[in-house]
């Protein structure tokens, strides 16, 4: 048998994978121990893009600190800002007119689409298909002009402040999305036809890192990641926050628990952020889209936790106010962070090559990780 | 389970706990020796069964730290937050990797933001900062670093 000389078995060998490398979508470094082509063990090294949100957040205003936010999860910037602007409303006990609340699920679904169409490009083409790309970018290009006229933003849109949104949406904004929601519907049968029907591609994800509903939960898994293994997490169905619990939508399940099922899960939810949308688009009250706050915000003493769903999973926002007008103590809990812990697990004893399925259905966005 | 009732529920598992008031959540005060204990008894008893930490912290309050832990359980959608006040100096507290495997991760996350040191961690070694920032703990309230830091 093999030889241990210090902690590396003899025949084993470590490669690192990034922080520049195309299958890690950012600047991801993974420390990977093999042994002819199977994975012994996976250790990320973070850090590459840290920026040490929470501390900047400490001295930020509670209007100010939202900004920050949409730099963490580029692809969920609406929902991390609408997080921290319900934590703030929380504490503060502010009322959002109904209108605001339509508006910030509208621009979080859109959002949700927007980050699983990136998601499934870049998964095909970590597979080696580059096609698909191309396909995902044209409709998520349709939501970044939706966004850009009513945000001013494509990427980034700091929209949603303390009692609302920033500003009222723009008039073609109606009339887009339910564009988009034709243009999204005549499409969605291309995205099964090129790859979740494709041969090729499920061999490559079935059987591929896998892990237990069991797992999931212990590695703290949330979002699609976990939803794949069976495990319900859905924080829209389970503490509904803004309007969720009035619409009518489906928390998808997989039971596979392989990346096959994490990617059935992502297909299958944009589906019903498009029935979201339907439901909401025409029904959008009348009024105010932002509540009267003060110039200069102050959270009474106390702590403060949000959690919301973003595409990535469960993203939460622990506040503790000192009775200032800047945050105490801010941590932010990211789906990313916990859904990466599980990858060495995951990785154990398959093959290098089946490593890019099995990053490339975590959805990792390292700016979320790294903070 | 309603709040009254997992309060009750606690209390008779643990009679020496104390409740903080005025929180989102029900939570329990906690001595750091005995957290460890204490968690293995909310992760295995029945009826609680927390097996989802889903956020677990710590904060600096310049005179002490506070590790803060937040329990959800699937199975019966209850949620706690466990506190645990530490010393300023050398603070030190048991491991929970072993019980919820998140805890991995997050407590080296606080071992190199605050500087607490998780007994019995399996691989307590930085995970977000490069090399060379051992002993230097950003999150703390006193850290102070003239070229990395801007002030406003």
């Amino acid at each position: 048998m093999v030889e241990e000389i210090g902690s590396t078995a003899a025949g084993d060998i470590i490669i690192n994978v990034g922080p520049q490398h195309p299958a890690t979508h950012g600047v991801l470094h993974l420390v990977i121990t093999i042994n002819g082509e199977t994975i012994q063990k996976v250790e990320p090294h973070l850090g590459y893009i840290h920026r040490s949100i929470e501390k900047m957040c400490e001295s930020l205003t509670y209007r100010q600190f939202i900004y920050v936010t949409s730099r963490m999860d580029y692809l969920s910037s609406h929902i991390n800002n609408h997080a921290c602007a319900l934590c703030v409303e929380k504490g503060l006990q502010i009322e959002v007119p109904s209108r605001a609340q339509v508006i910030r699920v509208l621009m979080d679904e859109l959002t949700r689409i927007a980050s699983h169409e990136l998601w499934w490009g870049a998964m095909a083409m970590d597979l080696g298909a580059f096609t698909p790309f191309f396909h995902a970018f044209r409709e998520r290009e349709a939501i970044n002009d939706i966004m850009e006229e009513t945000c001013g933003a494509r990427l980034t849109m700091n929209y949603m402040v303390p009692g609302g949104v920033m500003q009222d949406i723009h008039p073609n904004f109606q009339r887009r999305v339910k564009e988009f929601i034709a243009l999204f519907k005549s499409k969605v049968n291309e995205y099964n036809e090129l790859v979740t029907g494709n041969i090729i591609f499920q061999n490559r994800m079935k059987g591929v890192g896998n892990l237990s509903a069991a797992d999931a939960i212990s590695f703290g898994c949330t979002g699609p990641t976990a939803r794949g293994s069976g495990v319900s997490c859905d924080i829209r169905k389970l503490y509904p926050y803004e309007i969720y619990e009035t619409l009518n939508f489906e928390e998808i399940l997989e039971t596979g628990g392989d990346s096959f099922a994490r990617y059935m899960v992502r297909v299958r939810e944009m589906s019903q952020s498009i029935s979201i949308i339907e439901q909401l688009i025409d029904n959008i009250p009348e009024g105010d889209f932002q509540a009267k706050t003060k110039a200069v915000l102050k959270l009474p003493k106390g702590e403060f936790y949000q959690r919301v769903e973003t595409a990535r999973g469960e993203f939460g926002v622990y506040m503790v106010s000192e009775g200032g007008t800047t945050p105490y103590r801010i941590k932010y809990r990211s789906p990313g962070f916990s859904n990466l812990s599980a990858l060495d697990h995951m990785a154990r004893g398959s093959k290098l090559g089946d490593l890019v399925a099995m990053m490339g259905t975590l959805d990792l966005v390292i700016p979320d990780i790294d903070r | 389970m309603t709040i009254e009732a997992l309060k009750e529920k606690i209390t008779a598992l643990l009679p020496s706990v104390l409740f903080e008031e005025g929180g989102q959540w029900p939570t329990i005060l906690v001595e750091p020796a005995d957290w460890h204990k204490v968690a293995v008894l909310l992760r295995q008893d029945d009826s609680l069964s927390f097996d989802f930490l889903f956020c677990l912290t710590c904060i600096d309050w310049k005179t002490h730290l506070t590790m803060v832990y937040h329990l959800d359980a699937t199975s019966y959608r209850h949620n706690l937050v466990v506190k645990v006040k530490l010393e300023k100096v050398n603070p030190a507290i048991e491991t929970v990797s072993d019980i919820w495997q998140t805890a991995n991760f997050h407590e080296r996350e606080v071992y190199e933001m605050f500087g607490v040191n998780f007994l019995n961690h399996p691989d307590l070694r930085l995970l977000i900062l490069p090399d060379g920032w051992e002993g230097k703990n950003p999150l703390l309230k006193d850290f102070e670093d003239p070229i990395n830091m801007i002030k406003l």
